[in-house]
Formats: C-alpha cells, structure tokens, sequence
C-alpha cells in the first residue's frame, strides 16, 4: 500500500485527485492535440505560407455556411450575367441575358419574347456583349430589386429582376448600333444611362467615312424606369445627340450632384483611321491629342427639355438634337488627360475621379467647382459650339499611381482603388477632401500587384453612397501562369483582395478562373439586400408577369383539344409524371402548349427536351409555360425530364406522336 | 344553538361547491372552442433532402403545412406518399371534419346546458366532450391505419415498401423518413377540459351523496 495512504496522507491524496481532474480536463493523450499538427503538417505538404492559411481562412466557406457578398459580374461577350457569392468565390448562378442558354430554357421555348425585344429589324441577335451591371437604387444605395446590364455590340440594355434572376426586357435605342458606358443609374434608378461608342451615322444608316465629322454622331441614351412595373418605359426614354467624339464610360452623380452625368471620351481627333491607305491606324490616330473631354450632362435639364417638347421623333425615338442641348445648356465639356477610361464619382457625390489610360495619374475634378465654372461662362467652345470649361479651375488635384490608370472603387475608409492596367497592379491612394482622410492628403498609399493585365475592380457596394470596405474584385484580363493550362483559350481571372487593413496592407486572397467570356464590371451586394423568392409565390405563375398566368392549368383539366389545325395542349407536371403522357396530333398542326408546375418544393425544378423540335423548358416550381411549335416532320417524339427531379426521373418522359398527313 | 351555528357555517361553503361544476364546465368549454384553432396532432418527417423537416399538422377540421404558404407541405408529404401508393391525405376522415366544428360547438353548448340545468340526467350532456380526446386519438390510429395498409399495389415504390402502420404517437421510419408523431396544443386544450369535465362530475356526485 503506497505511504501517503498508509499514514493518512490526505494532501496526497488531494494532489492525486487534482493530477486527476487536470488530466481529464486536458486529455494529453486524446486527438486534439493530433489535430492541430495535422493542420501544420497539411500546410507544411502543400507548401502553405502563414499568409495563404490567412487567405483561407478569410475565404474558406464551409459546406451549408453561405456567403455575405453576392457580386453580379457580366459575362462579357458570352451575353450573361454570373452571380458570385463573396468571399468563397463560388458561382451560384449563370443569368441567361442575350444569349439562349437551355438550362433556364432561355430562347428554347422560354423567354421568347424577351429576348425578341433585342431584336433589331426584324435581325434576330442571339448573342450579347455584356459589359457593365448596375444594381436599382434607392437614396444612392442597393435596393436589391433589379439588375441592369448593357450589350456593348448592339447597344442594347436589359432588365433583371432580382426576385427569380431572370431578364425581364431588352430594349434597344434603334438610333444607335453600339454602346460602352451602360448601364449605369441615377440614384433612384428613375434612369438607366447608356453611353454611346464609336460614331456612327444616326440609325445607323450609310454615309462614308470621309463625311465623319458632318455625318456621323456620339450619343447618350436616358432610358426611363418604371419601378412599380418593373420595365423601361420606351415611350418616355430619350437620347441625346453629341458629337462624334468616341463617348466611354458614364456615371451618375448622386447626393450634391445627383441630376447630373459624367463621361469620358476619346477620339476627340475624329481620326477614321485607314490603315490600309497609309493612314495612322486607329490606336495612333485616336490617341494624338494630350486632353480629351469629358462630358458634363445636365440630366435634369434634359428631362425638363424631353417634358416640354424639346425632342425631335427621329426613327420612332426621343432625340434631343445637339443644338437644343447647348442652348438649353444641358451639355459642357471640360479637357481630361488623353484617352481616359473610367470615370467614377466619390461616395459623396462630391469628386469625379477620371483615369487618364495613357497618362500615369487620376485627375480628381470638384463638383463644386465644375458649378462654378458653370456659373462664371467660359468664352472657349468645341468645334460643334460645345462649351468647354477649363480644367485648371475645375480639377481639385491629381495623383501619380503608375502605368495605365483605368477604373476607381471606393471603400468606408476614405480610400479609392484605382486599377493599373499595363503595370498589373491596383493603387491605393487617399482621398483628401473633407469626409474622406484629409490628413492623407491626395496621396498615393500603397499598391498591390494582380495576376495580370486588371481591368475594372469592383469593391463591396463600393459605387454606392456608403461602401463598405473588406473586400475588392480585380477583374483580370490575362491569367498566363495561374491555373493548370486548358490549351491556348485562356480563362480570365477574378482575384478577391482583402482591403480591410489601412495603408499598403492589401492581400490577395483568392483566384477564380472564368470561362464565360470576358467579363467587365461586377457590383457587390450584402447578401441581406436581397430577396430571391425560394420558389413562384403561388402555383400557375407565369415569370414574365410575376402573376398567376390565365391560362395556367389547373389539376383534373389537362388534355389535348383542337380547333382545326390549331392544337392546344393543357399538361400539368409534378414527380415524376406529366399529365397527359400521350400528345398525339397531326402533321401541319400548329400547337399551343401550355406546362404548370404543381410542386411546391424548394429545388424541385423540372424539364421538359423534346427531341428534334428544338425545345427544352426549365419548369421551376410553381411556373407556368407557354410555348408554340409547328408540327412540320411527322415521327414519334419521346419528350423527357431534363432535370434529375427524382428516384423516378428517368421515368419521367412521354410521347409526342405526329401522324403524316394524308 | 350548535345546530344553528353549524347550518350557519356549512350552508354557504355548500352553495359555492354547486357552483364548481358549473364553473368548470363553462372554462371546460372556453377550452373546446379555443381548441378549434390550434393543431390537435402533429407529425413532422425527416429526410436528407428537407433540410429542417416536412410537418403537418392536424386541426380538428382540417390540415395544415408549416406557416409559410408557398410551401405547402401537406402537398409535398402527399405528393411523396403518392410513390408508394397511399391514398392523397385530403380524402381522409372527412366526414369527421365536415362535423368536426359543428359537433364542438355542440359540445361547448351541452357543458353550458349542463352547468346550469340541474337534474339528475344532464350530467350525461358532458359525455361527448369528455371522450373527445380519445376519440379523437382513436379514430386518427383508425385512418392511419387504413391509410398505411391500403397501398395502391401498383403504385412505382410498391414493390419496395410494404404496408405498414404509421404510429399515432412516437417515431416511425418509412423510407428514407423518420417520422414524430405527437399530440399538439389543441388536444392537450381538449384533454384539459375532459379533466375539468371528471371534477365537476366528481363535485356534483359527491354533494348528492350528501
């Protein structure tokens, strides 16, 4: 028997319990311990600095944990829209736009008529040049209702609505065949700005190149929203008339300078090119002069212009010609360095940052001080009778931040970012105005090199009139070395940067290949802002109305009725079956087909592929579709569920029989 | 004398006790009517693919998902059942729930009646009530006991699941599902009033007997 019992020893028995206690608390030999070095080890294995442990831990994003950003980038020119959750860089939905795309059923028997609304003349365009997405606003912030986005190749904007992310209506401002600066939004989203492009003659119609600067024209385009029906209201949208400078990217002013619109131009040298004949080629001839203007558009005064009768009907749109606006002063220009790109204003409405492209800084401009110049006149004017306005006056200061200069973000910390397109790298420098860090001054920060060839950035709600910091988006054009090669088609790279930390701290924290095209601007969203349905509100709705549809099927009334060779098919469809399984028509039938959903639960989404004709729906919970096809090849037609609905999926089909005529 | 000041003592304490009954009856049928609106029965189904459950719950005339409309999870359970051929839940009891409300408020009236009409029968009046839980209880075993046994043998899961009996209360597995039955707010009410119904019969016996 051990002494310390023997003789009463009870501080050793207490010292034993206590050894005990300590020991089960803390369990030495339990794998806790064998945990962590497991992590040191993996991190060891994969080569993992402390810096990417911090990378993942700021990004890594658990199964069933969701995301706190959701950012809308466009897909460029594969006409889409991607939806991106932040910061796990996970896609979460592809919107289809100009383009048909068959998962959603998109141009497929869905969406028809939608995407017939961008067509131009009759000339069906299935193919988009998605560039910039700008989220609806209220008071100058996200509202998270709609989603606007331009096609740059045909000068074409569209409307998402954000309750079921599915494009609603494009419209198109038949005076003009190409944009660049939309879509951007006045603060209450009364207004969706498309800036224009190349000069083109109005309507697109034919006048030779040596008539440029007599023929050919800029132009703006003010489409008007309607919010409570959820559509641009063509009959009270309008354009403007500017003259054939190469008009960029836009964007609206908001707070101080709400009613008022910005932008960039180029080719203030009218140059036409004609390599082919011994002239300078356009990337020279339009890039000679050391300024170009930027143009300072009073919307306000064009509204009350358009209101009162001031446009012309040109082509069946609203026109305010270029003389009406310089006499109704809605038009100025003031000189920015040569070839700018973007321009972008301060979250208090108060500096407009332009990037100079070819020139190593960005000129900040005053908004107050661009009113005053207003208000003193200026005797200089365009070669059009313009208004110019001197930048010497008008300019609050400029700042060095390198090579290529194109797009400004902002964040909560009085910063702005600027992308550097030819150095590769994102600037952060301070703004020095009052309500920003005036003890920085206007000063260069810090910067921080991306991978590679940045284009715009995008940083959390960073172009509404309270960003929120944390993280920014370098939108990469080149990707070269940073993902295992697929051949010599290249995706282009999203980088995530964590911008929460002050001065010249900046990581990048994430790299997301994307092989949608080329994307170019993305807006950031708090999560919370939005309000996606789970599924339709009620069962026969139809997602062009967001109603329940007049003709949606009710259960125990399908079936195939006919009115000479007009056919009409009443189908419902629940797991796993339709309802009629057997369609059987003639040759020559012309068919209305008509598919409600009676699920009702969250995921439940079926198709419907029918082989030949060219159709496949996505029937998403509680939807109605419509869709019309011509019986022209008689055969037997096994149609089927292209979504994995159920155990019983593959059992999910029918036939769609067509009997020759005789 | 002492006889006076006994009667004098006992005669009011007797006169609050034959109103007891009356009293609890009345609250008893308070219960019942208040019962309408809450779910007698319950029963929620879990499964990897409802994240957070299917439940239905029972109301003494009809049934209900959970609060959110759009998704309406008797559909989705029914829809479900269809896979393995059960009869759709909205053909079940219904003349039960097409008598269910007038027969409460019938319930309610006879506890009233019988608070107040003293004779020596009217106690039978309370009779309805009293059984209502277990009826209740009873005739739903009885249902889903049809229901589970009845099985369409041509239905697409037939071959894979055999008819079974779903439990009135506690677990059960059918499928991938486990299943909780339980009695809700509404028959606890009921049952409440069914005790309440037992000590007015209890008060009113015991003071004749005296």
């Amino acid at each position: 028997m051990p002494k310390f019992l023997r003789s009463r020893n009870w501080g050793g028995l207490l010292f034993l319990l206590g050894a005990l206690v300590l020991a089960f608390t803390f369990r030495p030999w339990s794998t806790n311990a064998q945990t962590s070095s497991d992590w040191q080890s993996i991190a060891a294995e994969r080569g993992l600095s402390e810096a990417d442990m911090r990378a993942a831990m700021m990004t890594y994003t658990p199964s069933g944990m969701l995301d706190e950003y959701v950012m809308f980038a466009s897909g460029g020119h594969g006409g889409q829209v991607l939806v991106i959750g932040l910061p796990s860089m996970r896609l979460l939905r592809t919107i289809a736009v100009f383009t048909p795309e068959p998962w959603q059923g998109y141009g497929y028997g869905v969406g028809e008529e939608t995407l017939a609304g961008g067509f131009i003349d009759g000339q069906e365009i299935t193919w988009g040049d998605t560039h910039h997405p700008a989220l609806s606003e209220t008071n100058g912030e996200y509202d998270g209702n709609w989603l606007f986005v331009g096609d740059k190749a045909n000068a074409r904007v569209a409307v998402i609505d954000l309750r079921d992310f599915e494009t609603k209506q494009i419209v198109h401002n038949p005076l003009f065949l190409n944009d660049h600066g939309g879509t951007f939004v006045t603060q209450n989203s009364d207004y969706v700005i498309e800036g224009g492009a190349y000069g083109l003659p109005i309507a697109s119609e034919y006048a030779p190149l040596a008539d440029y600067q007599s023929s050919y024209r800029g132009m703006i385009t003010f489409w008007r929203f309607d919010q409570a029906a959820g559509r641009i209201d063509y009959s009270q949208s309008f354009a403007l008339e500017l003259p054939p400078y190469w008009q960029d990217l836009c964007d609206s002013g908001k707070l101080v300078s709400d009613g008022w619109i910005f932008c960039n131009s180029f080719n203030t040298e009218m140059a036409t090119g004609g390599i082919q004949a011994g002239n300078p080629p356009f990337e020279a001839g339009v890039s000679r002069n050391t300024t170009d203007y930027l143009h300072v558009i009073n919307l306000n005064g064009a509204v009350s212009v358009f209101e009162s009768g001031g446009a012309e009907m040109v082509n069946g749109f609203n026109l305010i010609r270029l003389e009406t606006a310089i006499a109704n002063n809605l038009l100025y220009f003031i000189p920015e360095p040569r070839s700018p790109h973007g321009v972008d204003i301060a979250p208090g409405g108060d500096y407009i940052v332009v990037s100079g492209k070819l020139d190593p800084h960005v000129t900040i401009y005053s908004f107050q001080r661009i009113m005053d110049a207003i208000a003193a006149g200026t005797s200089e004017f365009d070669p059009f009778g313009v208004p110019v306005l001197p930048l010497e006056t008008t300019m609050e200061a400029q700042v060095e931040l390198g090579l290529g200069p194109l797009h400004t973000q902002f964040d909560n910390q009085g910063y702005a970012y600027t992308s550097l397109f030819l150095d590769s790298a994102i600037a952060r420098w301070s703004l020095g105005g009052e309500g920003y860090r005036p003890q920085d001054g206007w000063t260069l920060q810090g910067r921080i090199p991306v991978q590679y060839n940045v284009g715009h950035i995008a940083a959390a709600e960073g172009d509404t009139t309270s960003p929120d910091g944390r993280f920014l988006l370098a939108l990469n054009k080149w990707s070269v070395d940073r993902f295992l090669s697929t051949g010599p088609l290249l995706p282009q790279n999203f980088q995530l940067i964590d911008i929460s930390q002050p001065g010249d701290q900046l990581q990048v924290l994430y790299d997301m290949p994307i092989t949608a095209a080329e994307p170019h601007y993305a807006q950031i969203i708090a999560a919370s802002t939005l309000h996606a349905w789970d599924v339709y509100p009620e069962v026969g709705w139809d997602s062009q109305t967001q109603a329940v549809a007049a003709d949606a099927v009710q259960p125990g009334t399908e079936g195939v009725t006919r009115d000479g060779n007009n056919v009409t098919v009443r189908m419902t469809v629940i797991r796993s079956h339709y309802n009629p399984e057997w369609v059987e028509i003639q040759e020559g039938d012309h068919v209305v087909w008509t598919i409600t959903s009676l699920e009702r639960a969250r995921d439940a989404t079926h198709g419907f592929g029918v082989p030949y004709y060219n159709i496949n729906l996505s029937i998403e919970p509680g939807e109605s579709i419509t869709f019309e096809f011509d019986a022209t090849r008689p055969g037997v037609f096994s149609w089927y569920c292209t979504e994995f609905c159920s155990a019983l999926h593959l059992e999910m089909m029918g036939y769609l029989t067509i009997a020759p005529s005789r | 004398m002492t006889a006076n000041i006994s009667s004098a003592v006992s005669l009011p304490e007797k006169r609050w006790l034959t109103w007891l009954p009356t009293l609890m009856w009345i609250v008893a049928a308070a219960l019942l009517l208040v019962s309408i609106t809450l779910p007698y029965w319950g029963m929620v189904l879990q499964a990897p693919q409802y994240p957070g459950g299917l439940r239905m719950r029972v109301f003494i005339n009809t049934m209900t998902g959970d609060e959110d409309p759009r998704l309406d999870e008797v559909r989705e359970i029914d829809g479900l059942n269809h896979y393995i051929g059960m009869q759709s839940l909205y053909n079940a009891a219904q003349i039960e729930r097409a008598i269910a409300l007038p027969a409460l408020l019938l319930m309610a009236a006879f506890l009233v009646v019988a608070g107040f009409w003293r004779r020596r029968w009217t106690w039978l009046l309370t009779l309805p009530a009293l059984g209502l839980p277990v009826v209740f209880l009873a005739d739903l075993g009885l249902w889903l006991r049809y229901y589970g046994q009845t099985l369409d043998p041509y239905a697409p899961l037939s071959s894979a699941i055999q008819p079974f009996v779903p439990p009135v209360l506690g677990v059960g597995v059918i499928g991938q599902f486990s299943t909780e039955s339980f009695v809700d707010t509404g028959w606890y009410l009921a049952a409440g009033a069914a005790a309440l119904i037992i000590v007015g019969l209890f008060t009113r016996w015991w003071l004749a007997k005296r």
